[in-house]
C-alpha cells in the first residue's frame, strides 16, 4: 500500500491531495445542480474503474455492463421495497447475484474459447435476456418499474441511503477513491501481472504457466460485484428503477466510455474519463437550451462529434497525454 | 525424464497426432524434426498442457501429465520457448521477464535468475527500460528464451527458435541452446532447419503428417538416405 504512494512523482501527490481537498469541501460553496453532476461524475469513474479492470487490465470486452449495475440495484431495491432490508446489506445480496452472473457468462466464455467480440456479444445477450426477463416479471413492476419511496421525514437516515445530496456526494466521492485504490492495489500485485500477461498475448501467457482462465475469472467477479455496488448507489440515489434503462445497451456504452476517453488500463484514466464527459453532456444540454434547438438527436450528435475528436487526438486517452502535459511522467 | 506414449491428438475432425511416443532422457538435446504441418507445434503444445490430447499418455518424472493445464505442468518444470516469440509487445524487457517468474517454484529464484539471464544476453540489460516490441528479431528471441528461464525450468521446449532470424544470429541462439544443455537443461528443438538442428542433437525423432517415422541418434539421421532426400535435398 506504502509504496503505491511512493510511487507517485512529488508533484503528482501535491495535485492529487488539493484535488482531493477540494472535492472534500466543495459541497458547501455548490448549489444542488453542481452537486448532482459531481455525484454523477463519482458514480461514471466508480463503475468505469470496474469495467476498466476488466477490459483496460484483464483485456476482456464487456459491453453489457449495465446488467451487474441493474442487478445490484434491482436486487438491493426489492429487499428495501419488500422487506426493508436496508441497502448496506441489500448491497451484498446485489454483489451475490450479479457475481453469480459474471461466473456464468465468465465460464461460459472462457471455458468455451469465446473471445473477443463475440465474448462481448455474449455479455450483450445476458443483459438483453435479463431486461426481458425483468419486463416481464410483476414482482419486480415490469416494465412500468420499481419506485422507492421518498419520505420527507427519512432523509436523514444513512443507514437506510436514504438522504439528500450531500450523502450520496460523500458516498460517490468515497466509492471512486476506494475503486481507484483497488485498481491501483490490483494492478502492482501478482493477479495484475497475469491480467497484463492474459491482455497482452494469452498464449504467451498460458506458455509462462499463468493461469489464464482462474485470472479472467477473478477478473469478472471483481469487475460485476464492483458494478454491481454502483448499481445501489443509483438505484437509491434516483429511487427508481426501469428495466428498458436499467438493462439498455446504451447503458452499458455509457458506463465503458469514460475510461476509453480518459485511457483504458490506466487508474486514473476512468476519473479523468468521467470529468469530461458528465460535464460535457450536460453543457450540450445547457447549450441546445440556450439556442433553443429542439430538435430530437441534436445533443447526441454534438457530443458523439466530440467524441470522436477526442478519440482521433488522443487514441490512447486524455489521461496518458495529459500525465506529460503535468510532468507526471517516472523517470526511466 | 518425459516420455509420451501413443499420443492422438485432434483439432475437431482434423487429426493432428497419430499415436505418437517420444523419449527424452534427462540432460539430453532431443531435436523433432519434419515439415511444415507435420505435428510439431501440436505435440509441443499438447505436452505443455496448452491442448488436450485425445488419447495416449505423457509422463514426467513418472506422473501421467496429460490433460493438466499448463500452469500446472510449468510448475513441474517444463517450459516452452513458444514459436514466433511471442514477448508482450508493449511491457518493457524487465516487465517481460519479471511474467516469466509468477509460478510458486520461481519466485524463490527471482533474483539469482535474473542475474543469470542478463549475465547471458547482455543486450538485454542495456534494453531493460524499452518496449519489447522495438527489440530485433534477435533480441526478441534472447529475451523468449531467458522469460523462459525465469521460470527456473529443468526441460524447455524451444519450437522453432531460429525462424526468421538472419544467419549468424540462428548460430548464436544454437549456440545459447547448446550452453544452457551443458548447465544441465533438458532440451527439446523443433526446427525446420534440419541441419543444424541434428548436428547439436543428441537424439532426434522425424514427424510426417503426424506419425514418428525415424528416430535414432542426431548423427545416424543425418546419414540417412531418406532424411538427406526429403529435408536436407541432397
Amino acid at each position: 500500500m506504502k509504496d503505491m504512494w511512493t510511487a507517485i512523482p512529488a508533484r503528482g501527490r501535491v495535485i492529487l491531495l488539493v484535488l482531493l481537498a477540494a472535492l472534500l469541501v466543495a459541497p458547501a460553496a455548490l448549489d444542488r445542480y453542481f452537486m448532482s453532476v459531481l455525484i454523477l461524475i463519482f458514480y461514471f469513474a466508480f463503475v468505469g474503474q470496474a469495467w476498466n479492470i476488466m477490459m483496460g487490465y484483464a483485456g476482456q470486452l464487456s459491453l453489457g455492463h449495465a446488467l451487474y449495475a441493474g442487478l445490484g440495484g434491482y436486487v438491493a431495491a426489492l429487499l428495501w421495497f419488500y422487506f426493508g432490508i436496508g441497502p448496506w446489506i441489500g448491497v451484498f445480496a446485489g454483489v451475490a447475484v450479479a457475481a453469480a452472473f459474471g461466473a456464468v457468462i465468465g465460464w461460459l466464455g472462457f471455458r468455451f474459447g469465446i473471445e473477443g467480440v463475440y465474448f462481448a456479444l455474449l455479455t450483450i445477450a445476458f443483459a438483453e435476456f435479463t431486461r426481458i426477463a425483468f419486463d416481464n416479471m410483476s414482482f419486480t413492476g415490469g416494465p412500468g418499474g420499481l419506485f422507492l419511496l421518498y419520505e420527507e421525514q427519512r432523509t436523514h437516515e444513512w443507514w437506510n441511503l436514504r438522504g439528500g445530496p450531500l450523502l450520496f456526494y460523500y458516498l460517490g466521492l468515497a466509492l471512486a477513491a476506494g475503486g481507484a485504490l483497488l485498481t491501483a492495489w490490483l494492478a502492482r500485485s501478482r493477479l495484475g501481472y497475469q491480467w497484463l500477461a492474459v491482455r497482452e498475448d494469452q498464449e504467451a501467457a498460458l506458455s509462462l504457466g499463468v493461469g489464464a482462465f482462474r485470472a479472467k475469472m477473478i477478473a469478472v467477479l471483481i469487475s460485476a460485484s464492483m458494478t454491481a455496488i454502483g448499481g445501489v448507489f443509483l438505484a437509491f440515489y434516483y429511487n427508481s428503477l426501469f428495466p428498458a434503462q436499467a438493462f439498455d445497451i446504451g447503458r452499458s456504452i455509457e458506463i465503458i466510455l469514460a475510461p476509453v476517453i480518459g485511457g483504458l488500463g490506466t487508474i486514473f484514466g476512468p476519473i479523468v474519463g468521467a470529468f469530461i464527459l458528465t460535464p460535457l453532456g450536460e453543457a450540450l444540454i445547457a447549450l441546445t437550451a440556450k439556442f433553443g434547438v429542439d430538435l430530437p438527436g441534436t445533443k447526441a450528435v454534438f457530443y458523439g462529434l466530440t467524441l470522436m475528436i477526442i478519440i482521433t487526438l488522443r487514441p490512447d486517452g486524455v489521461w496518458p497525454w495529459l500525465k506529460r502535459l503535468l510532468g507526471l511522467e517516472p523517470k526511466s | 525424464m518425459l516420455r509420451v506414449e501413443n499420443l492422438d491428438v485432434f483439432y475437431g475432425d482434423a487429426q493432428a497426432l497419430d499415436g505418437v511416443s517420444i523419449e527424452i532422457e534427462e540432460g539430453a538435446i532431443v531435436a523433432i524434426v519434419g515439415a511444415n504441418g507435420a505435428g510439431k507445434t501440436s505435440l509441443i503444445r499438447t505436452i505443455a498442457g496448452m491442448h488436450k490430447p485425445t488419447r495416449g499418455h505423457v509422463y514426467f518424472r513418472g506422473l501421467d501429465i496429460a490433460g493438466w493445464p499448463s500452469h500446472r505442468v510449468c510448475d513441474l518444470g517444463i517450459g516452452q520457448v513458444a514459436e514466433g516469440r511471442q514477448v508482450f509487445p508493449t511491457l518493457s524487457v524487465a516487465e517481460n521477464l519479471e511474467m516469466g517468474a509468477m509460478l510458486p517454484r520461481a519466485r524463490a529464484e527471482r533474483a539469482k535468475n535474473l542475474e543469470r539471464i542478463y549475465a547471458m544476453f547482455p543486450v538485454l540489460i542495456e534494453r531493460r527500460q524499452q518496449a519489447a516490441g522495438t527489440l530485433s528479431g534477435g533480441e526478441q528471441q534472447m529475451l523468449a528464451i531467458g522469460r523462459c528461464l525465469m521460470g527456473s525450468p529443468d526441460l524447455v521446449m524451444f519450437d522453432e527458435p531460429s525462424l526468421g532470424l538472419a544467419p549468424t544470429i540462428v548460430q548464436s541462439v544454437l549456440q545459447t541452446v547448446r550452453d544452457l544443455n551443458r548447465e544441465g537443461l533438458t532440451c527439446v528443438l523443433v526446427e525446420q532447419n534440419v541441419a543444424v538442428s541434428l548436428k547439436l542433437a543428441s537424439h532426434a525423432y522425424v514427424l510426417e503428417n503426424g506419425r514418428i517415422t525415424l528416430a535414432g541418434s542426431g548423427e545416424a539421421l543425418l546419414g540417412d538416405d531418406r532424411v538427406r532426400q526429403a529435408y536436407l535435398g541432397m
